[in-house]
């Protein structure tokens, strides 16, 4: 066994010509009580950019058949509902606005969730955890990737739609909001089941089911869901992404009712960021 | 086979007991929960028992012991992901229970898996971990291009570390925890399925950053070869305690007077002729091979025997050496296998 001195006094710590630290470190880092000058922490929008700029990266060496797998869903559903739903009428419009959203729940709900829970289960999440980032910016620059990834997939969702049902794709610009405030929200929800999961498989079955979930109660017309199926509806938080969208095919849209849906779609998404954040702290540190 | 010039001439202040401790480590406990499931129940574990640590200014101090010793849950409290039972973490005056956060602020860690990465180009993997680690935009690039030009990457900078090798994706994930530089290394397994050149870069990449900035490091290996290679002082672990710490020569001091002998037989041992059953039970057997340790002197008789004798017809191979770290291990109690000599 070395030996094993007292603790070491405030001077002999560290500091020898020889063994000087960065010196950057030094300077940059702010005073704290005692110890070795600690070098900075990563700033919020800094990190949050890089987990960002890293994770869109990877679209291009992972997730392009997914993406694909994600239009081509939404692309067959309508084209099953077409048989079964007039061109033009309040149930086309439900289901071109359900099928679009439901691009962003496969990828941002179910996509990241599964990520997450691979991260989680591999130790993963180490990587990030020894590094001075703010939680907050793993989470909404994974979150934010995830989002941008589906916004091509919604709109080739959309105009494909609205061409199907006769639809005006007047108003298709409302996606550009719809997208990353469902996408805030569902995000949110899919890193938060991957992160809590005790197991990677139920990560992965969480974000099947909350992706089932969305597609069931989004693209069938509200009308035709009674009860508790039109209270779950109420309560899953792309409804209101939907709703916006589907508002705006009318012809003449209540922008007061889309602004009201946006606004609850981005309420949700905070709280679900915000539930994220708290999981992924759970999850990497034991502390 | 690792190592420059930089150790061998600092080799002596490294180790000195003069220099401060950087990270004291006193009183740590970590016990994992038993947990009770359908059928089979698991106990208790208690995965660090009472570890006590000085690593010093500028050493490299490695925690050697077979997988299961408690290296990992060890390493995990050090770099504040886990909260001890018990105990005190203190690294260059910061105290790491409290201030768990501080440690991402001292330590370039590179831990064993390298899936956070795993999709990213090598240069990309760099540059965010420098971003994450602070550094501005330019000066990540900056740092990102002379860490992959120092360790040879540059020519597959631009391919995912998922279509590496995994050695050079090990080289990459070593890459990205230089960059944004910190005063304590912390390197889990770090050459693992790397070739001598890519061994050699890591080695001259660190023993650089000792004599340029006085970089301390924390090695975790069970590499009993490159344990005895590169460290100034070695903490050998098994089942959640230090046995031992010391230096590598220092350790094989305790052994000094063993040699090791190991004897590999062409087919079957002729245990008929005398004295080989004695040996048999002496030895540690693995299919032919047999290891002994045994004092020079008696080595040396069973040597001349089983080379003069009728032993020699069956005998395909023998091999005596001096003791390393592993005998060390065993001479210290060590009941576990899984330390690699590679």
């Amino acid at each position: 066994m070395s030996a094993l001195s007292a603790a070491t006094t405030a001077d002999d710590r560290g500091v020898t010509p020889q063994a000087e630290p960065s010196r950057r470190a030094q300077e940059t880092a702010g005073p704290l009580s005692g110890g070795l000058a600690l070098a900075p922490s990563a700033r919020l929008l800094p990190s949050l950019a890089a987990v960002y700029r890293a994770q869109l990266s990877r679209a291009r060496v992972a997730r392009i058949p997914l993406l694909f797998v994600a239009t081509f869903q939404s692309v067959g559903i309508m084209i099953l509902m077409r048989g079964v739903v007039d061109a033009g009428s309040p149930s086309a419009r439900a289901v071109v606005s359900g099928s679009s959203v439901l691009v962003v729940a496969f990828v941002a709900l179910n996509l990241l969730a599964q990520y997450f829970g691979q991260l989680r289960a591999s130790g993963g999440l180490d990587h990030y955890a020894t590094l001075p980032v703010p939680p907050a910016s793993v989470v909404l620059g994974a979150a934010a990737a995830y989002a941008s990834f589906t916004l091509p997939g919604t709109l080739v969702t959309a105009v494909f739609g609205c061409v199907l049902f006769g639809l005006p794709l007047t108003n298709l610009w409302v996606l550009l909001a719809v997208v990353p405030l469902a996408g805030a929200a569902l995000s949110g929800l899919g890193a938060a089941l991957g992160l809590l999961a005790p197991r990677q498989e139920l990560a992965t079955l969480f974000g099947q089911l909350g992706m089932s979930a969305a597609l069931l109660l989004g693209v069938l017309p509200p009308s035709h869901l009674a009860g508790p199926l039109g209270w779950a509806r109420d309560a899953l938080p792309s409804t209101y992404g939907v709703e916006a969208f589907a508002r705006t095919f009318g012809a003449s849209t209540d922008w007061a009712a889309v602004l009201g849906d946006l606004a609850v779609c981005g309420a949700v998404g905070v709280v679900s960021l915000a539930a994220a954040t708290w999981a992924y702290r759970r999850a990497a540190y034991r502390r | 086979m690792v190592s420059t010039g930089t150790r061998q001439a600092e080799g002596e202040t490294a180790a000195d007991p003069a220099r401060a401790a950087v990270w004291t480590v006193r009183g740590l406990v970590k016990t994992y929960p038993g947990k009770r499931g359908r059928g089979s129940a698991t106990p208790e574990v208690r995965a660090n028992d009472h570890i006590d640590l000085d690593v010093r200014q500028g050493e490299i101090f490695g925690l050697l012991g077979p997988n299961g010793a408690g290296k990992s849950t060890l390493v995990r409290q050090l770099t504040g992901l886990l909260r001890p039972d018990a105990g005190r973490v203190e690294l260059y005056g910061h105290d790491l229970v409290a201030h768990p956060e501080r440690a991402a602020r001292l330590i370039g860690y590179l831990g064993q898996e390298s899936t956070a990465l795993d999709e990213l180009t090598v240069a990309l993997a760099a540059e965010t971990t420098g971003r994450l680690r602070g550094l501005p935009a330019r000066a990540a690039r900056a740092e990102r291009d002379a860490v992959l030009d120092e360790l040879g990457l540059t020519e597959i900078a631009g391919r995912p570390l998922k279509k590496l090798s995994g050695g050079q994706r090990r080289l990459a994930c070593f890459a990205a925890a230089l960059v944004g530089e910190r005063p304590m290394l912390v390197l889990d397994e770090p050459t693992t399925g790397m070739d001598p050149v890519a061994r050699r870069a890591v080695w001259a990449a660190v023993d650089r950053r000792r004599a340029e900035h006085g970089t301390t490091v924390l090695l975790v290996t069970h590499n009993v070869i490159e344990a005895e290679t590169v460290l100034d002082r070695v903490a050998v672990l098994e089942r959640g305690r230090i046995i031992a710490c010391d230096t590598p020569s220092g350790l094989k001091a305790i052994v000094s007077d063993e040699v090791r002998l190991d004897l590999v037989w062409r087919d079957e041992a002729p245990l008929d002729l005398p004295g080989i059953p004695e040996l048999r039970a002496a030895a540690e057997t693995s299919g032919r091979r047999w290891t002994l340790r045994l004092p020079q002197e008696r080595a040396r008789a069973v040597v001349a025997s089983v080379t003069s004798g009728p032993a020699f017809a069956a005998l395909d191979d023998f091999t005596l050496a001096t003791p390393s770290l592993e005998d060390v291990y065993l001479a210290l109690g060590g009941r576990q296998k899984g330390l690699v000599k590679a």
